[in-house]
């Protein structure tokens, strides 16, 4: 395959964005690390990358959000620093957010000048020009834009123009659109690459963040791949397959997580069967799931993010409303409450987990109550039990090699690794039976990946059934017993992991090829 | 994302500590500021700052004002405690004045209307204020929980509905009597049964101290010991820091949402005793009003610790008391209303500053870490 490393990329035009060396680090995670990247003007460039692998942070540095560690910063040739956004828009970048924000009360005209407004005498606000010069931009860059529309008669592709123009109006010639076709239907995205072809056309240049592979080799003139904070190469869509993208992503260079001999029971210990969740909307996220996982068993479920797997891991816990059966044992939970569940012997690593999993500004001991609260020896009764919440603390530091100055500091202070390690031996106390890890090793560093795998395979022999959801092919093929893949809620494909390679897996996600 | 991100409202709601040494500049910084900015407001109105102030000090040390400071502030403690039941879980009960003000007028009409021995007497009024303050609360709580109605407008409409409410009862038709030799009209007088006589614990005053700031204490205790030593507290907490986390722990968050607005409007309920039970003995049209309102600013001065709290409704009770002897020394008592105000926001502000200082100062501490010595450790930017 023909890839080129980022030092590779010669040009004889001045990029339009080049970023070197940029290094971003918060408390206890290096956010981005020695990033290269050179935007070609006139182009559209995709960043890919995981979730978490920090494409965010790296357009926050760009668009003035964030101010990075270390690196530089040049636009169209020139060093650039940016203290805030306003900074970044002055400079010619402007920023097209996920999350659409406009007032869906206000015309597109009015949300258009909102904040720079034209003025006319010093007070009044010109609409007369403001007007005149939306019609323009719109006809321009074939945006289709009527300013006296009411934003909320606008279809979501119609808003997303709006959010363009709006871009537009405040004179970038940079674009960076963050996801952009994470809230479109397939016709809306034909339309919006349409768009940014006409203003690629027109001379702008475009930065695409997604993970949506087969998107990003349609619209893109050149690709950058970051994995795990860095960029680890830059290719050219034309030399590449969605497969090749797809390895990049995720990195197979990592020793493979092999567990040995086979601990599967025939004890049967979570069963699912038919569950189906669906959005408010009546979209069907979940279809039709059904699978058994025996004790001694990890169950990998393999995907690319966004097929359903969060939600039906949020079934399965009974924090959302769900059809179908889901059994413990012999027991049928499916009516059972989130904290019946867990008390009933379900643990759970959650895959965002400073949403989910902690409590940041409080101390390590009270997270060790967090989702035990009703159990000893967390409690007595209706109190809190602090003397024994806190031994077992220290026995999950120990244990577990939580690496903190104490247990009474908060959770906010340790690394993501040391986070997730607290996790684990949490939620490995109090005997589960069943055990979900969702991306259980997700931005952790490398030693700390390595002892969660320990302990899941540990876990594994002494009996546990997990269920294993994760974007690392290296880890799903390495721990699972068995493995199946998920693609837009439906279980497609039921994969060996003892014969299977990264490659086929990758294929069988993308719903490209046959699995193995 | 920064791991250690935490909302403006975390920090303004106390949620989030300062830790160390940085805890104790934070007040310190807030009591600078707002001595500051007091004494150009003295200045510019054409008062010398430091006089007036000693004037304040010496009426506020009398006997008689230190008694009438720990009256005030019995209450100002209960309004307090109250708000920040609801503060610890990031709910905003705005609508602690009209419970409190329609729980006082019913208890005071059934404590009217029965005779009992004394203490079940007090012990049923009591009961019924609190019963009244639950019930009214409840309301935007079911609101919220079934509706998704916020509580912060439901719990204003409900103050102007119990102000119409209160209107409507407090007639002679209905609750209120005439009350002998004034216009006034009232619930009728409480029976002897039913009163809580007061305290002279302050010697060289005839003044007493309201019996029911023992009751104040009791719910201070109780507040601290419910919030951060039971499961309940412990949920309670948790929702407040984390909603997220709070559910995937197992935490019925609607649950949770109704019983902490009933806690906060039974001690609601209790705002309205010390002075009904301990001096009025009738709910009149005079009866002290906007109460609410007060242990909003209370709560957040205390940063919602019942402690905190504690100082913050002294320390407002002292302004508000010595306001009296500046009318006679021929100074605006105004000033006192711009100086809690200056207090309540050098309060919010310092503790900002010095959260911000801290984030700031940890990632220098974690970028300089990382930067030396062993090659950075990678990891991604965890979401």
């Amino acid at each position: 395959m023909a890839i080129r490393t980022e030092e590779a990329v010669i040009s004889t035009s001045t990029p339009a964005v080049e970023l070197k060396g940029i290094t971003k680090r918060f408390p206890g995670v290096v956010a981005n690390r020695d990033i290269a990247l050179a935007v070609q003007q006139g182009h559209v460039h995709a960043i890919v990358g995981e979730n978490g692998a920090g494409k965010s942070t790296l357009m926050k540095i760009l668009y003035g959000m964030q101010r990075p560690d270390e690196g530089e910063i040049r636009v169209n040739g020139a060093a650039v620093s940016f203290r805030s956004p306003s900074d970044a828009i002055t400079a010619g970048i402007g920023m097209v957010h996920q999350h659409f924000m406009l007032a869906d009360n206000l015309t597109v005209l009015e949300n258009v000048v909102l904040g720079s407004e034209p003025r006319k005498g010093g007070i009044a606000i010109d609409f007369g020009s403001a007007r005149k010069r939306i019609r323009q931009i719109s006809d321009t860059y074939g945006l289709g834009v009527d300013p006296d529309a009411m934003v909320e008669d606008l279809g979501v592709g119609a808003r997303q123009r709006v959010e363009i123009l709006k871009v537009l109006y405040r004179g970038a010639r940079i674009l960076i659109l963050d996801e952009p076709t994470a809230v479109l239907v397939p016709q809306e995205v034909d339309e919006l690459f349409g768009n940014l072809r006409e203003l690629v056309r027109e001379g702008l240049t475009i930065i695409f963040i997604s993970h949506k592979l087969d998107e990003v080799l349609s619209v893109a003139d050149a690709i950058t791949v970051i994995r795990r904070g860095t960029t680890v190469a830059s290719v050219n869509p034309k030399d590449v397959t969605a497969r090749q993208l797809a390895e990049l992503m995720v990195g197979s260079e990592l020793p493979s997580p092999e567990t040995r001999e086979s601990t599967v029971t025939d004890v049967v210990a979570l069963s699912v069967r038919n569950l189906s969740v669906h959005s408010p909307d009546e979209r069907c996220i979940v279809d039709g799931v059904t699978f058994g996982i025996r004790k001694g068993e990890v169950l990998g479920i393999a995907g690319v993010e966004g097929n359903g797997q969060a939600e039906l891991v949020e079934a399965i816990m009974g924090m959302r409303p769900a059809e179908g059966e889901i059994r413990l044992g012999e027991e049928d939970i499916s009516a059972w409450s989130t904290l019946r569940r867990r008390e009933a012997g379900i643990g759970y690593i959650p895959e965002d987990r400073h949403r989910h999993g902690l409590l940041l500004e409080a101390p390590l001991w009270e997270n060790r109550i967090l989702g035990h609260q009703t159990r000893r020896p967390n409690v007595k009764g209706p109190w809190i039990d602090r003397a024994g919440a806190r031994k077992d603390t220290q026995r999950i530091v120990e244990q577990y090699d939580v690496r903190t100055p104490g247990i009474d500091v908060d959770a906010a202070a340790l690394s993501g690794g040391n986070q997730q390690k607290l996790i684990v031996g949490r939620e490995m106390s109090g005997d589960p039976v069943f055990l979900i890890a969702s991306h259980p090793t997700r931005g952790v560093d490398v030693g700390a990946q390595a002892a969660i795998w320990d302990h899941l395979r540990a876990a594994r022999a002494a009996g546990l059934a997990v269920l294993l959801i994760s974007a690392d092919l290296d880890e799903l093929i390495g721990l699972s017993d068995t493995l199946k893949v998920i693609l837009r809620g439906r279980i497609v494909a039921d994969v060996d992991p003892q014969n299977v390679t990264p490659e086929q897996l990758g294929s069988a996600m993308t719903g490209a090829g046959e699995a193995a | 994302m920064k791991p250690a991100e935490s909302s403006f409202a975390d920090r303004l709601l106390g949620r989030v500590r300062p830790s160390g040494l940085l805890s104790l500049s934070a007040p310190l910084l807030a009591i600078v500021f707002a001595g500051v900015i007091t004494s150009i407001i003295l200045l510019v109105s054409g008062d010398p700052p430091l006089e007036t102030l000693g004037v304040m000090a010496d009426y506020g040390t009398q006997p008689r004002s230190m008694v009438l400071i720990l009256n005030s502030a019995t209450t100002y403690y209960l309004a307090a405690i109250a708000v920040a039941i609801g503060f610890r879980m990031n709910l905003f009960n705005i609508g602690v004045d009209g419970q409190y003000r329609l729980a006082a007028l019913i208890a005071a009409a059934v404590g009217g209307a029965v005779a009992l021995p004394a203490p079940l007497h007090i012990a049923l009024i009591i009961f019924v204020a609190m019963l009244v303050g639950a019930g009214w609360a409840s309301i935007a709580g079911l609101l919220k929980v079934k509706r998704g109605v916020s509580e912060v407008i439901s719990t204003i409409m409900l103050n102007a509905i119990a102000t119409a409410l209160g209107a409507w009862l407090l007639h002679k038709d209905r609750l209120a009597v005439e009350v002998a030799g004034s216009n006034n009209i009232g619930t009728r007088p409480i029976p002897e049964s039913g009163q809580v006589p007061g305290m002279a614990i302050i010697p060289g005053t005839e003044t007493k101290v309201f019996g029911l700031i023992v009751l104040a204490v009791v719910v201070g205790v109780v507040y601290h010991v419910l919030l951060n030593r039971t499961r309940f507290g412990f949920d309670l907490r948790a929702t407040g820091r984390s909603e997220s986390a709070a559910v995937a722990s197992g935490v019925n968050v609607k649950k949770m949402v109704l019983i902490a607005m009933v806690l906060s409007g039974a001690a609601a309920g209790l705002i309205g005793m010390p002075q009904l039970l301990g001096a009025s003995h009738s709910y009149g049209l005079d009866f002290p009003t906007g109460l609410g309102f007060t242990g909003i600013a209370i709560a957040l001065l205390g940063r919602n610790h019942p402690v905190g709290i504690a100082f913050g409704a002294l320390l407002w009770a002292f302004l508000d008391t010595s306001s009296s002897i500046l009318q006679i020394e021929e100074i605006a008592p105004e000033i006192v209303q711009i100086m809690q105000g200056t207090i309540v926001l050098s309060v919010i502000i310092a503790y900002e500053l010095v959260h911000r200082y801290q984030i700031a100062a940890g990632q220098r501490r974690v970028s300089k870490e990382l930067a030396g010595g062993t090659p950075p450790r990678v990891e991604g930017a965890s979401a």
